[in-house]
């Protein structure tokens, strides 16, 4: 039995005030517990935990290179296999490291069929480097390789399905979450680690830095993101969907008005045209997951 | 201190950097209005937030980075966010 | 045990004997049949190992990394093209001082893809920290996995290391091989103990971060464990020959160099030939001589030094170009003799596969006695 009351990511990291991936790391680990290796790539959960000799890590952690996080893992698990040691590994890599230079090694492991779980922190950039673009960065966000101009609306491109990727690979168990909503998290990253073959779990965790927005609403936004169907909350058993969190669905407005990288789509002129295409996407999350409250109509 | 071979360090020394002096906000818990939900110490992003000896739930301000989580999740409104004294 | 068998066949054995409990496998020409003969002895139960067919070769050394983290012995091989793949892979397995050790069946680079033997690939990444050894031919080549292993496990050492042998040339030939049994290499190759490990009842943090002001600490430490780690190789390769017969504690050894004018400096299978053409130049009265290098890295600068203070003049083979300069060896031989006097010509030669013969070695010695080298020896005009 894993006791919840440990902190297992310390106090005296490095992140920026109301980091949402700093309570995902904690909240991870949390439910986790002790016997966890934790694998981590480059990002920026690895450098504000452990710029040496500080480490925040209060179990076996290790961090190789930016994109190789499964393939490292892959060869712990095989090591433990051989040693017949029982500790659970959890890979901890950002949306960059998962979605673009990590998507090689990220399916071979899959294939492989390794028992070990894949969390990717979902900040929709690359965060450390600097607000950068990767295939997280949703619709019309704006990041530095991909900024709102006078010819752009920012990102062009839609967000990349890593789930239904993996689930295409076979993977048992795929689960999205989000910081806001921390017992749910918890309680799908324990039934990934207890789930035996490779698991993957995609989490929200909206970055005030890089999205532009006051570190005491990390939660609220994250909120918002769910409620606006920008999000979707659910799992995916043998390639499945089996549970969807349903929400009385708000205007997408609500969320991007919210955030700086979504500023150009109200300012200096109102994008109805961009606005709708976001909503579109929004709509087609919402009829794909049947994320819809149906109210009973008086 | 001995370089560590291979770039390595055990649990313990991040606890040296008090970022509490961080801080421009400090979040003041109001006990009275305090309903012990225990949300603030599982949204704390630093997990600095306890509950203390005498029952009460506050956050060690040595690494209290005033971030104001807390604060805005309170169901209760018990945390108010203040200028940091300086 | 003698047995005539394949290099690469040999080469699986030895690793075999060396009881790897992680081994991760990425074909590449001309190192496949190394994996495979890894993969049916582990199908058949002859070697209980978990075998990983990653997805390539950056997977490869990756998984490597992941296992001797956590406490495994732990083998690849690759060459060329995969040994690029994995370049930064190599500078981080060193740089985390993990004793991974791997086979090097030493190809040309692309482009042009060539598939042929020479040593541009492992020469190429001698800044990376790992160990190097040469076979001159395929019982070195299974030795030096003994020797290998034993070295970077060291505590003192810990290092990764590549044990390198010329494509097809070793890697595909059949030669009688004495090959150690299992009790005598339990004998020279305890069990491997980690240093440190990934484990849940002693928790460390793997690869962090360093600033500025540690960075220049670390690569200290591992240039001067590099270089310490002769005193190792020369304390186990002299425990193999006591145990076997086979000392293997010089990282230089000369043939026929003690009275030599003329001293033909190479690495690797190219040895063998060379030793064959110093033999009929002596019958024809040449004083010519080889100093055979067994270990690139850590660099045997004294040694080579010691070893060719009395000859005229030096010819190094070279297997390998640093485009735009000179080849690695020479470069470095060089550095070595540097205010001695000597005369070191480089000699580019055997690129891409292409045969080199005994006459070959004979006219390069004539070359160096006219004082002509730095060239790409036997350059085909007609064809430019």
């Amino acid at each position: 039995m894993v006791d919840k009351t440990l902190e297992l990511f310390d106090c005296g990291h490095r992140a920026c005030g109301g980091c949402g991936a700093a309570l995902a790391a904690r909240l991870i680990t949390k439910a986790a517990g002790t016997e966890t290796i934790v694998v981590s790539s480059t990002g920026c959960m690895e450098v504000f935990s452990t710029p040496y000799p500080e480490t925040a890590w209060k179990v076996p952690w290790i961090h190789s290179l930016f994109e190789n996080t499964s393939a490292v893992a892959s060869g712990i698990e095989a090591a433990l296999k051989k040693q017949g040691r029982k500790e659970k590994i959890v890979v901890l890599a950002g949306d960059g490291a998962t979605f673009d230079i990590g998507m090689i090694c990220i399916s071979g492991a899959f294939e492989r069929g390794h028992d070990f779980t894949y969390i990717c922190y979902d900040n929709e950039a690359y965060m450390n480097t600097g607000i950068q673009r990767s295939g997280a960065t949703p619709y019309d966000a704006s990041t530095t390789t991909s900024p709102a101009g006078k010819c752009s609306f920012g990102n062009k491109r839609p967000k990349k399905d890593m789930p239904q990727i993996l689930a295409a690979h076979g993977a048992p168990y795929i689960a999205t979450a989000s910081i806001a909503y921390p017992a749910d998290l918890m309680k799908k990253v324990e039934m990934a680690i207890n789930t035996k073959g490779p698991c993957y779990i995609q989490v929200h965790a909206p970055c005030c830095t890089g999205w532009g927005f006051e570190g005491e609403k990390t939660i609220a936004v994250a909120k918002l993101a769910i409620e606006t169907g920008l999000w979707v909350n659910y799992e995916m058993v043998e390639g499945k969907v089996v549970k969807v969190k349903k929400v009385v669905r708000k205007p997408v407005e609500e969320y991007l008005k919210t955030q700086k990288r979504f500023r150009h789509l109200f300012k200096p002129t109102r994008q109805d045209a961009e606005i709708a295409a976001i909503q579109a996407i929004a709509d087609r999350n919402a009829e794909k997951y049947a994320i819809d409250i149906k109210l009973k109509k008086e | 201190m001995t370089l560590s071979i291979g770039c390595r360090a055990r649990p313990g020394k991040a606890r040296n950097n008090k970022t509490g002096s961080w801080r421009v906000f400090k979040p003041v818990f109001d006990q009275e209005k305090c309903t012990k939900c225990g949300l603030c110490m599982t949204l704390c992003p630093e997990g600095c937030v306890h509950e203390t000896e005498e029952g009460f739930v506050a956050p060690d301000y040595t690494y209290c980075k005033g971030c104001g989580v807390c604060a805005e999740e309170c169901p209760g409104g018990a945390i108010t966010m203040i200028q940091e004294e300086k | 045990m003698m047995e005539i068998t394949e290099g690469s066949h040999a080469v699986a054995e030895a690793i075999r004997l060396c009881r790897p409990q992680v081994i991760s496998a990425y074909p590449i020409t001309p190192q496949t049949h190394i994996v495979e003969a890894l993969a049916e002895m582990v199908a058949n139960c002859q070697l209980d190992a978990e075998y990983l067919t990653v997805d390539n070769e950056l997977s490869a050394l990756s998984a490597c990394v992941g296992a001797s983290a956590a406490g495994s012995r732990t083998y690849s091989a690759t060459t060329s093209q995969g040994l690029a793949l994995m370049f930064e892979v190599c500078f981080n397995a060193s740089g985390m001082r993990l004793p991974i050790v791997m086979s090097i069946a030493n190809r040309a680079m692309g482009a042009p893809l060539s598939i042929w033997n020479d040593q541009q690939d492992s020469i190429s990444l001698r800044d990376s920290g790992w160990l190097q050894f040469y076979a001159e031919d395929n019982q070195e080549a299974t030795d030096l996995h003994f020797l290998a292993y034993r070295v970077a496990e060291d505590h003192s050492v810990l290092l990764p290391a590549f044990v390198c042998f010329d494509g097809f040339i070793l890697s595909h030939t059949y030669e009688p091989i004495d090959m150690l049994s299992q009790e005598d290499v339990d004998r020279f190759l305890p069990p491997f103990s980690p240093y440190e490990r990934l484990d849940a009842a002693d928790p460390i943090s793997f690869g962090m971060y360093a600033t500025p002001d540690y960075y220049l600490e670390f690569r200290y430490e591992m240039d001067r464990a590099l270089k310490e780690s002769k005193a190792i190789i020369q304390k186990r390769g002299n425990e193999f020959g006591q145990m076997f017969g086979r000392d293997y504690s010089a990282m230089v050894e000369g043939y026929r160099l003690e009275d030599a004018e003329t001293a033909i400096v190479a690495m690797g299978s190219i040895c063998g030939t060379t030793k064959d053409a110093i033999d009929e130049m002596r019958d024809e009265g040449k004083k010519a001589g080889l100093l055979k290098i067994r270990v690139f890295r850590p660099f045997p600068d004294e040694e080579i030094a010691k070893l060719l203070s009395h000859v005229q003049r030096v010819a190094v083979l070279d297997k390998n170009i640093s485009l735009g300069a000179k080849g690695a060896v020479a470069l470095e031989v060089k550095d070595a003799l540097y205010g001695s006097g000597i005369p070191v010509k480089d000699y580019i030669i055997g690129l891409g596969g292409r045969d080199v013969r005994k006459k070959d070695i004979k006219a390069i010695v004539a070359l160096a006695e006219k004082g002509q080298g730095d060239m790409f020896y036997g350059l085909r005009r007609e064809v430019l």
